[in-house]
């Protein structure tokens, strides 16, 4: 024996290779933030040894993000609440008596009951990050209330609205790039996403086939640091950047033709007549078919029949004898004019005319000249079989960049447009749609809670939330005054299919449109990160009726995991448990996990059993149904219709016959899938299949899903849409016409005078770019600076801040200034800085970086935290050196010229516009080193458990012997 | 480097005890040293008190002091080790040389040579400390030549300056001790000679590693250097709070300036006063020249600490060590 | 022994991480935090977890560095963790015993149950690989996912390291470098892995795969007009469809 050997032997000694991993292994899905990956939990004696990704799951296939791994300390949080909670001190006191769940329960019902026999809208009813929609929504129909939303209003209903009302589909995360093939991706204002471990693996893919990868973003960070070319655009102005590509393509012809004369509204005939009530309308046949001009036959046709030669241009004569033009013309002569040149246009986005030109051509060449043939045959929408599968591929990928600016719906828009005219949506290498996407363009839900649908102690006729195509699908009084607290669906913000989560505390506090009981809200930190601006929401939380000395808002029910900032300004706590510790559904109705090659949808199940007195909210809120006597809740004979809490409701509940929260595993054997009757071993069988299922589309079936007759058929059977047409993508949103012909004086319902100008601008049925000011009027030259914020990716969605590894990542928050701006304001790095904006002024520590639009300053978000909150040392660096922007951002814009407040948002989906928010920024003292504002500290609630001073996580594990 | 003070008590204390120990088995071999067992009780007692007191500070270094007998165990590779055997094998010697002089009180025959044998275990444990910096290459300033020297001849420098110290009493010559005086003088000129090379070397050393070497981005930086964005944490961690200590070069000039003065200059100005005065004023500027060399000492000691960069540095902000 | 092997060792263990992927979302740092605080190295303890001076050991950290001009250049993101060096300085300083580097696949681990926390070892490395916890007193560090790698309680498509599991960005690849045909010999051989420090001649085992050139596509010509002809663009659209 060799020395060498004699090493290797003892060296083998010293280390065992194959000790025990866990003694239990469980499924269940992640929920540290949007992405909802499949996880592996390995449990020793019972306790967390091990969260990993599951190898099988369709969304991350094994891989796991940074908070997915530390779910391990969101679960030990010393932050979690342990025990229903009372107020005793004064609203931010942070004072609270432990009460039991049957006070808590009797506590709600007596403030819900009188109400809901009285007048419904008096309970506002919004949810934050979430997941639960499908069951919040119908709650609060059953309740009888319109005021219901969840946080899309200030997250992304830009991105979901604008592709919804134009391709039937949308980004967000009910969509994606095709990352096998395609050649040339574009991502526009994304730090980090809602889809984000399929899209790092998806630009890994990208990149090791040698694509081209362009993030167009101010910021250079996150995927924009990986990215082939990196365009610092000025934020609020990706539209115009947008719109001169398609300038570019226009003016070489670089267009597919044919695409839009087959999938698109492109040939579809406009009505010309101004003053009429129909201007600007599709002209429609009798049956209310579009018509447009057949080339071959030179006659109207019904532009939805097949093997019609329809015209893509040139003005004709109706047969009424009006005058109409195909879409195509209308969107031509818009868009080749010069001013969306890309001279026209370099200063506003900070591109250089040069680099618009020249991504113009390569966007033509990857579509044009390396277009992407599958030999997989099909059949399209009217039977035509077609022996390819030919892709455009060029991807697009945005979010919260675009959306979360005023001008983000029509932004949006220019972006789907940008992708219909190269011919790129749900083909190979493409933007392709995740079932059960396509839908309708727009889908057909109109929001309920019109006047007459709001009646005492009864259901609202239908669910809250909609897509109005039109002055009729408002919600607002006869006099045009809107009908839902957070004045969704009125003339502020008509298309607002989320809802307005951010406008709630300051409408109630104004008792505009009229005073509300209780405002009821789920892991919404509207006292601090999530309310437009921080300081007036905790004001207003606080304000009371001088007359009266009550609270404005009279009531405030919330529950949340941990103790958030918005804990101390609620009433009444009901303490929910860690997303281990339930059951959860990740629902078709909602927000299913789908991927472009078929449906698939999840569960959570527990993993462990609460150690507090903490229960599911979802459990709570079927329970408070039950005892506020709502419909759904309780069966003929008077008693709970879901006994066994959310479980029970997940597998038996049906929204319509057949079709029920879970797709998977239907019908009494659990042999049908998409829709079957109840089965109510369901849930087992999820179990069984790692807590997902999931359906994979056929070869045939998985591109041109909107006018694929395969895939249609499918989505019919499965009961995505209710009947095989085809989605027609919509160049032209006919539905914005309506509102602006209401503007102009048509129809029983019209707008406001003081609202009339702005519909008529903004609403414009082809995509247009108008900068934020226009809508916010800031003066540039008082505020030069955009600022904006972004969430990193180990924090995105995470609440992190509690987490003892996650917090380590980002303990307190930089401002990141450019060079340039360090330059002329004589600020250095690591030194301070004032900013300030027409509403107010924080103080903050610097980071000079390269990677940034040089007119943007720019943070990571919620970082900073209330000192005291989420258990956390009153004197922690997110308290102490961690800011937030939202100091400086308004919830309302100032009064226009008739006194009037809007929220300070898209015109069009009032999602909240906190992107626009202008500065100007001064060299500031450093001082004690302390960011400004400070808040008092928040005393800790009872029953939290004390903070560790040392954390040996995992020291029980140590030397588990095989 | 962060200055570690148990390291920085270690070095010094053990170097003043090592040189000090050197000194009297050389000069008791050579027989230059007062025979009386008060002297050698004195002085031996201070060189093992200052060794001892040094090693076991030693030990509070350690995050498991319990445990520091298994660091005997590696002398074929590690200096530390090496350091720790020696450091213990001078016991043996060490007491032999006491035995024959305070008890025996012997000089001849082959007893002389647990003095010399306790003299060169002693200066190879201090050549084995210094070589524990000296191998780091890790971190350039100590990865140096002249650092050994620099240990060596600053331990003899101090050794001596004690022991002139204590010797002063006990000799009959008002000035003291001749040789001791002019042992101090060659050792505190040498050292002083020494450690200015060794600033200037260190100050004209250009940075062998950059942030772009560190993160294998030199092809894409193109020369342009790599800057940190941000860091993994926000808050210091272990290696910043261990290797991330740097001290302004204004402050590091002021703390030089002190190490010029107290460690060399006033010791040989004070054995000057003590060579040209007599009685009390002589014992007291010999004692006094000693305590100012330990002081200096000290100081520059915690400046090898403290102007040391660490490689590791460059990941963390600095462009070139 | 802290002696480095006598003879090279049979298998080269090591990562390749790929700075053209890595977009620092910190998954491969977190992962790594929560296998080996519950594994081979449990716990890795977090001081003052909820307060002020939080600070935790963990055996990957993840830079951001930016590189280049204004308006121009690259952030890239970076994890850096042990390397597994060939001639590893941290194993020869050790005075225990507890470094070494293992005979048959060169992984260099810490036996911390002989280390006395003299902390020399992170004193040693040039890359900060060393990572002392405080609390225990005993020096921890990356082991490649030891009692992974060969664990056959696991399936064998799991047995990696936990960082290289979780890489949502695929920037993580685990290999063995001696074998010619192992994915990391082939990436660094076919994208140019570069090791850090070169000039240290310690032979890092983990190899940095640097950023690709930026994907190229047509051209880069602007486009022509395409209504230079008869009736402008529209006059366009009649000759498109009529082809």
């Amino acid at each position: 024996m060799t020395i060498v050997d004699a090493d290797a032997a003892h060296d083998a000694e010293r280390v065992d290779l194959s000790p025990s991993v866990s003694d239990e292994v469980k499924y269940t899905t992640c929920y540290m933030c949007a992405c909802r990956c499949g996880i592996k939990v390995h449990l020793r004696d019972g306790e967390l040894r091990y969260i990993e990704g599951n190898r099988d799951h369709p969304v991350n296939r094994g891989v796991l993000c940074a908070k997915g791994s530390a779910g391990i300390m969101q679960h030990h949080s010393p932050a979690r609440l342990s025990q229903p909670l009372l107020r005793v001190g004064e609203r931010g006191s942070g004072e609270f008596r432990a009460i039991g769940w049957d006070e808590a329960l009797d506590l709600a019902t007596s403030w819900l009951d009188p109400i809901r026999k009285e007048d419904p809208r008096k309970l506002a009813f919004f949810t934050g990050r979430d997941q639960s929609q499908a069951l919040t929504g119908w709650w609060a129909s059953q309740f009888g209330t319109p005021n219901h939303a969840a946080h899309g209003g200030f997250c992304s209903v830009n991105m979901a609205a604008a592709g919804l009302y134009t391709i039937g589909g949308s980004f967000w995360e009910f969509g994606e790039p095709d990352w096998e093939h395609c050649r040339y991706f574009m991502m526009f204002g994304v730090a980090e996403d809602h889809d984000s471990n399929p899209i790092k693996t998806g630009l890994a893919k990208l990149k090791e086939r040698g694509a081209k990868y362009v993030a167009v973003n101010p910021v250079r960070t996150g995927y924009a640091a990986i990215a082939d070319e990196w365009l610092a655009v000025t934020p609020g102005s990706d539209g115009l950047l947008v719109l001169a590509l398609v300038h570019e393509l226009l003016r070489a012809g670089k267009v597919d033709l044919d695409y839009l004369a087959r999938y698109t509204n492109a040939p579809w005939l406009v009505i010309e007549d101004p003053g009429a009530d129909d201007d600007g309308l599709f002209a429609r046949d009798g049956d209310g078919n579009p018509l447009c001009w057949d080339s071959v036959k030179d006659t109207a046709v019904n532009a939805l029949e097949a093997g019609i030669a329809p015209a893509l241009k040139d003005r004709v004569t109706l047969p009424d004898g009006r005058s109409a033009v195909p879409v195509f013309h209308l969107l031509a002569a818009r868009y080749l004019d010069g001013q969306y040149g890309p001279d026209a246009v370099a200063d506003q986005t900070g591109i250089s005319a040069e680099s618009i030109r020249r991504i113009a051509g390569e966007l033509a060449h990857a579509a044009f000249a390396e277009e992407v043939v599958l030999n997989v045959p099909w059949t399209d929408w009217a039977g035509r079989r077609q022996e390819q599968m030919i892709g455009r591929p060029v991807a697009i990928h945005a979010m919260r960049g675009i959306s979360a600016h005023a001008n983000g719906f029509q932004t949006c828009r220019s972006l789907h447009l940008l992708q219909m005219l190269l011919g790129s949506i749900d083909v190979p290498g493409g933007f392709r749609y995740k079932p059960p996407f396509p839908k309708p363009a727009p889908p057909g839900l109109k929001p309920a809670g019109k006047p007459g649908d709001v009646v005492p102690g009864q259901p609202l006729g239908g669910p809250p939330l909609g897509f109005p195509q039109g002055p009729d699908d408002l919600l607002v009084e006869a006099n045009g005054a809107p009908c839902r607290i957070d004045h969704a669906f009125s003339w502020d913000a008509p298309m607002s299919a989320h809802g307005m989560m951010h406008t709630v505390i300051a409408n109630a506090w104004r008792g505009d449109p009229y005073p509300i009981d209780t405002l009821f809200m789920y892991m919404a930190n509207m006292a601090w990160n999530s309310s437009m601006n921080t300081s007036d929401a905790i004001a207003m939380l606080t304000d009371k009726n001088p007359d009266s000395g009550e609270y404005k808002i009279p009531h405030f029910i919330y529950s949340d995991a941990f103790y958030s900032e918005t804990v101390a300004y609620a009433d009444l706590i009901l303490p929910d448990t860690t997303y281990l510790e339930r059951w959860d559904c990740v629902s078709m109705l909602d927000r299913p996990i789908s991927s472009a090659d078929g449906p698939a949808d999840a569960i959570r199940q527990p993993v462990l059993t609460p150690n507090r007195d903490v229960r599911p909210f979802q459990d709570v809120l079927l329970d408070l149904g039950v005892r506020l006597g709502l419909p759904g809740l309780l069966n003929e004979a008077g008693t709970a219709r879901y006994p066994g809490g959310y479980p029970d409701y997940l597998a038996n509940h049906e929204r319509s016959p057949g079709v029920g929260s879970l797709a998977g595993w239907r019908g009494a054997d659990g042999d049908s899938h998409g829709q079957g009757a109840v089965n109510p071993a369901q849930l087992d069988r999820y179990v069984e299949n790692q807590c997902f299922w999931q359906d994979e589309l056929a070869p045939e079936q998985r591109y041109f899903k909107h006018a694929n007759r395969d895939y249609l058929d499918y989505a019919v059977k499965m009961g995505f849409i209710g009947a095989a047409q085809p989605v027609v993508l919509q160049l032209y949103t006919e539905a914005l016409q309506r509102f602006r012909l209401a503007a102009r004086g048509v129809g029983a319902q019209q707008p406001p005078e003081a609202q009339r100008k702005r519909i008529e601008r903004f609403f414009d049925p082809l995509p247009i770019w108008y900068p934020p000011s226009a809508v916010d009027g800031t003066a540039a030259e008082d505020f030069p600076l955009h600022a904006i914020s972004q969430r990193p990716a180990a924090m995105y969605h995470s609440w992190g801040s509690q987490n003892a590894w996650l917090r380590q990542i980002h303990t307190a928050n930089r401002l990141y200034i450019s060079e340039s701006v360090a330059r002329e304001q004589g600020i250095e790095d690591d030194g301070w800085a004032y900013l300030e904006s027409r509403h107010g002024r924080i103080k903050a520590q610097v980071r000079v970086m390269a990677g940034v639009n040089e007119r943007t300053v720019w943070t990571w978000n919620a970082i900073g935290k209330r000192s005291g909150a989420w258990n956390l040392a009153a004197d922690a660096p997110e308290a102490e050196k961690g800011f937030l922007l939202n100091h400086l951002i308004e919830d309302l814009l100032p009064p226009d010229g008739n006194g009037e407040r809007l929220p300070n948002a898209d015109p069009i989906t009032g999602q909240a516009a906190w992107f626009d928010l202008r500065v100007r920024i001064s060299r500031a003292p450093a001082g004690a080193g302390l960011s400004e504002p400070a808040f008092k500290p928040l005393p800790l609630p009872p029953g939290v458990a004390p903070r560790p001073a040392m954390l040996r996580y995992g020291a029980r594990f140590k030397g588990g012997k095989s | 480097m962060q200055p570690a003070y148990s390291v920085i008590f270690l070095t010094t204390a053990t170097g003043a005890g090592y040189g000090l120990l050197a000194l009297l088995g050389v000069l008791r071999a050579m027989d230059r040293l007062p025979d009386e067992r008060a002297f050698g009780l004195l002085a031996l007692g201070l060189a093992v008190a200052l060794i001892s007191a040094g090693l076991l500070a030693s030990a509070a270094h350690l995050g498991r002091p319990e445990r520091a007998w298994r660091a005997f165990s590696q002398w074929r590779s590690s200096w530390l080790s090496r350091e720790g055997v020696l450091a213990v094998a001078g016991y043996g010697p060490a007491a032999l040389f006491a035995f024959a002089w305070l008890v025996l009180q012997r000089n001849d025959g082959l007893w002389p040579l647990a003095g010399l044998a306790a003299a060169a275990l002693s200066m190879v444990t201090v050549y084995s400390t210094a070589m524990i910096y000296r191998s780091l290459a890790a971190i350039p300033r100590w990865h140096h030549p002249l650092v050994p020297w620099v240990y060596l001849i600053l331990a003899l420098a101090t050794g001596a300056l004690w022991l002139n110290a204590v010797l002063a009493p006990f000799v009959s010559d008002p000035v003291g001790h001749a040789l001791a005086r002019a042992i101090c003088f060659a050792a505190v000129a040498a050292a002083w000679l020494l450690k200015i090379a060794y600033w200037r070397a260190i100050d004209g050393a250009a940075g062998g590693s950059s942030t772009a070497s560190a993160t294998g981005l030199a092809g894409i930086a193109g020369g342009a250097p790599v800057r940190p964005l941000d860091p993994p944490h926000v808050q210091d961690n272990y290696l910043l709070k261990e290797m991330g200590f740097a001290i302004a070069r204004k402050h590091a000039a002021k703390l030089r300036r002190l190490t010029h003065l107290m460690a060399f200059l006033v010791p040989l100005v004070l054995v000057l006063v003590q060579t040209v005065s007599a009685g009390p004023v002589s014992l007291l500027a010999a004692a006094l020249a000693a305590v100012s060399v330990s002081f200096g000492v000290v100081v520059e000691r915690w400046l090898f600490f403290a102007e040391a960069q660490h490689k590791v540095m460059l990941y963390y902000g600095a462009d070139s060590i | 022994m802290t002696s480095l092997p006598k003879q090279a060792p049979a298998k080269r263990l090591g990562l390749v991480i790929d700075l053209d992927t890595c977009v620092g979302c910190h998954a491969c740092a977190v992962s790594c935090k929560e296998w080996n605080t519950t594994g081979y190295h449990a716990p890795l303890p977090d001081a003052d977890p909820y307060g002020k001076d939080v600070d935790g050991v963990w055996l990957n950290r993840v830079h951001g560095y930016e590189t280049g001009a204004e308006g121009n250049g690259r952030t890239v993101y970076f994890p850096r963790s042990c390397l597994h060096c060939e001639e590893a300085p941290c194993v020869t300083v050790c005075p225990t015993g507890a470094s070494y580097k293992r005979t048959e696949d060169g992984i260099v681990l810490v036996d911390e149950d002989i280390c006395i926390g003299c902390k020399l070892c992170s004193w040693a490395c040039p890359y900060g690989a060393r990572e002392f916890d405080s609390d225990g007193g005993v020096m921890k560090k990356c082991t490649l996912c030891i009692d992974r790698i060969y664990n056959e309680n696991l399936e064998e498509v799991d047995r990696q390291p936990a960082c290289v599991n979780a890489c949502p960005a695929k920037a993580r690849h685990f290999g063995d470098f001696n074998d010619p045909h192992s994915k990391v010999s082939e990436l660094t051989a076919a994208r140019g892995g570069v090791e850090l420090l070169p000039e240290m001649g310690l032979k890092p085992t983990n190899r940095y795969l640097p950023p690709r050139p930026s994907a190229k596509v047509g051209d880069g010509a602007s486009l022509k007009d395409a209504a230079a002809g008869a009736g402008g663009f529209l006059g366009w659209i009649d000759r498109a469809l009529s082809r």
